[in-house]
């Protein structure tokens, strides 16, 4: 493991001179300026240096300092590394009037959409993409919509002749000789992509030829709307982020701000998040392997499982009022405690849910059918994986065992024993025994932390944080005062920046907060899981047929809402 | 038809009305689920909700076999063209249920990708709220909508009645 000083000099020894890269005091994670100049030959330094081994690349986002700071932009990278489990975060700043910076596409294919991302929201171009054009947005919007010059509800409307056609399906193949090529649209409302995704693929005969992905139909513009609310008024946005296991979002994005303030929150609330999350993440498994199924013909499993999802809704809607968007986690804890019979009710599910797994299991895991259109198919290696920036149980699937749970500990994941369960193929079906396995994993976590729930607060005492309980509200004034304060102002949250990542159903859910020590965030960044393993998809499906490319998708999880927020 | 003979014209009426009672209660949904209200959706078809009880079972992926399209979800400026090509798809009589805040009215969402209610682009004829809308709240809107058949208060039978006033007059 090396630390802070050993990739300080391994880093300084290739690029001695201050002006071009410069390390920040402090801070979250270890953090580079970096003049635009050097950033290639940096990146690749920090790529392939044995010391530094930065082989997997996280997030790629644009912050704008508008009025506040010259030159106007920074373009931030996060990395990480997974053989020494150390992050890197590198900055460029870049001004408005030559907004360049050069890709590192060819260093990380991860770049890919991320690079397209932050050209959509910032207008920075890469030199060097590839394929530079808009991802979230449509062809026809004008701007840069999370420069903070741009006017929030400035809408801008797409006309059908305005949708993107990729250059290549515009042109037939066909000739005398040949005449089974067609242009096929997968999507955006198909029933077999899961919302909004849409695959332009080139089919010869059954054989897919060409892909390529369009999304952003569901960029409900998260991030925007979350630099015009108050620090605890994001909350309700991130449980639709993934709103497959909306609870986990929520932890990730309060343990990002508690940070950010330097408190923790209290064991009992802690135990009731790890309780809450592991059982989002069971949902979310159901629904990934229950939708696959069900796009493979097999369609009782997911009516079986279905039932253990409608028994966690109870526990959640008895817990926090709401089925699906719960909205539980307040910053520094939990918006109230759990009810009485919640042990009970937990005890139950962890009895209800193992024989319904094994049903499925019974049903399809030595299903012919299913090992036959699965096996083999969607196969990636470790190193393309991590490549295309992939975590979660894809790229445990590929036998990487990195898991943010085990990796880096949170809410007090060390003190259970649990296992990060892999697979070596890679493909459809390693992914498919992953998450049965992890499902079973994470019951056993919920056991082990329902036997320890400790007694205690369920939020923390200070009230510069969290809300005065309504009784004292109504009787005290200083409690009123704070209410208030609280309620018109938000938090003051000191300035900052923390990069802030859990173990998403699908992978690293990383937020990246920026405070300017107002109350609402002055940028908030979410790394979706799901991005980053979808830019892959479209290089996954050349060669496969068509009917491959459902399962392949149905395996990916990918959920709209978070890919494109 | 035969006028001013009344009894034929009365049969006419009685067909119509045996046919809005048949749609009423063998409505095909199309679910257009985009977000989180489309994961609800789910809950409402799956075996513990259920929405094959109110004879609505028949969930069709293809907007030419189906007369209800649910529209479970955000509706942004670039799906809205996708929305609105569906919707021209399907045969009549169809009907339109709007379900969830987002679909209604854009919801939290004041943001620049988001349609502020699909009623800017398609006719809705119930608008079930909810953020997302608990599956009971799906079936007291699928409820209203057969109501409302069997009334004819749906835009498309008052778009027909409609015609067929300014084509008898």
């Amino acid at each position: 493991m090396a630390t802070r000083e050993v990739r300080r000099a391994a880093v300084r020894q290739a690029f001695p001179d201050e002006g071009l890269v410069r390390e920040l005091p402090g801070g979250d994670q270890q953090t580079f300026v970096v003049d635009r100049g050097v950033l290639w030959d940096l990146a690749k330094h920090l790529k392939e240096h044995p010391d530094l081994a930065c082989d997997l690349l996280l997030d790629i986002c644009g912050v704008d300092w508008w009025g506040k700071r010259e030159p106007r932009f920074d373009v931030v990278y996060h990395l990480y590394s997974l053989r020494h489990g150390h992050r890197i975060r590198l900055k460029v700043p870049v001004g408005e009037q030559d907004l360049v910076v050069p890709s590192v596409y060819h260093l990380w294919k991860a770049a890919d959409w991320f690079e397209r991302e932050a050209f959509d929201m910032f207008g920075v171009r890469f030199s060097g993409h590839p394929n530079l054009r808009r991802i979230l947005t449509h062809d026809a919007f004008q701007g840069h919509p999370l420069r903070k010059d741009y006017d929030p509800g400035q809408r801008w409307l797409l006309r059908e002749e305005e949708q993107y056609v990729p250059s290549w399906a515009k042109v037939a193949q066909e000739d005398e000789d040949h005449f089974e090529t067609q242009v096929l649209n997968l999507g955006p409302a198909h029933p077999a992509t899961h919302g909004t995704l849409r695959t332009v693929v080139r089919l010869d005969g059954e054989v897919i030829t060409e892909a390529e992905t369009e999304i952003g139909y569901l960029h409900r513009c998260f991030e925007k709307m979350s630099e015009r609310h108050t620090w605890n008024q994001v909350i309700p946005y991130t449980d639709r982020l993934n709103y497959c296991s909306p609870m986990i979002n929520g932890v990730g994005y309060a343990l990002t701000v508690e940070n950010l303030l330097g408190i923790q929150a209290p064991p009992r609330a802690q135990a009731i998040r790890v309780i809450l999350s592991e059982l989002s993440r069971i949902m979310d498994h159901i629904v990934d392997i229950g939708a696959n199924l069900t796009d493979l013909g097999a369609m009782t499993p997911f009516l079986y499982l279905y039932q253990a999802r409608e028994e966690i809704y109870s526990l959640l809607e008895a817990c926090a009022g709401g089925r699906l968007t719960v909205s539980y986690v307040r910053i520094g804890g939990l918006a109230n405690d759990v009810p009485h019979d919640f042990a009970e009710a937990v005890r139950y599910l962890l009895k209800r849910i193992p024989p319904l797994i094994d049903d499925m299991e019974k049903l399809i895991t030595e299903n012919r059918i299913f090992r036959e259109r699965t096996e083999g198919v969607g196969k990636l290696t470790a190193e393309e994986a991590i490549n295309w920036g992939w975590t979660g149980p894809c790229l445990r699937a590929c036998g990487v065992p990195y898991d943010v749970r085990k990796a880096h500990p949170y809410i007090g994941y060390d003190q259970y024993d649990f296992k990060v369960p892999i697979a070596h193929t890679g493909d459809t079906y390693a992914r498919y025994l992953v998450r049965v396995e992890e499902m079973r994993q994470s019951l056993r976590i919920v056991e082990q932390a329902l036997a320890n729930l400790p007694d205690g607060p369920i939020i923390v005492a200070d009230h510069n944080v969290a809300l005065p309980p309504k009784e004292r509200v109504y009787t005290e004034m200083e409690s009123l005062i704070y209410h208030f304060k609280l309620i018109m102002e938000g938090m003051k949250v000191p300035p900052g920046e923390y990069y802030g990542y859990v173990e998403g159903a699908n992978g690293e859910l990383g937020f990246y907060a920026i405070s300017d020590g107002s109350g609402k965030p002055y940028r908030l960044k979410v790394r979706p899981p799901c991005f980053a393993i979808f830019q892959a998809f479209p290089h996954m499906l050349k060669g496969h047929l068509v009917a491959d490319s459902v399962a392949i998708l149905g395996s990916l999880n990918i959920i709209a809402g978070e890919l494109d927020r | 038809m035969r006028k001013p003979d009344g009894s034929s014209a009365f049969f006419t009426t009685k067909l119509e009305k045996l046919l809005d009672k048949a749609r009423a209660n063998s409505l095909w949904p199309y679910p257009f689920g985009t977000a989180c209200c489309g994961i609800e959706f789910m809950s409402v078809m799956m075996g513990h909700y259920d929405l094959s009880r109110f004879g609505a079972e028949v969930v069709r992926f293809s907007p030419r076999q189906s007369d209800l399209l649910i529209v479970a979800g955000t509706i942004t400026d670039k799906i809205a063209p996708v929305l609105v090509r569906i919707y021209e798809q399907m045969p009549e009589p169809k009907y339109v249920i709007s379900m969830g805040a987002c679909a209604c009215t854009g919801g939290f969402y004041r943001a620049y990708h988001v349609v502020q209610g699909i009623d800017e682009f398609i006719p809705v004829d119930v608008y079930v709220p909810g953020c997302p809308p608990t599956p009971e709240a799906l079936f007291a809107g699928v409820l209203k909508l057969q109501e409302m058949i069997e009334r004819g208060e749906t835009h498309y039978q008052r778009k027909v009645a409609g015609m067929k006033k300014a084509m008898g007059a």
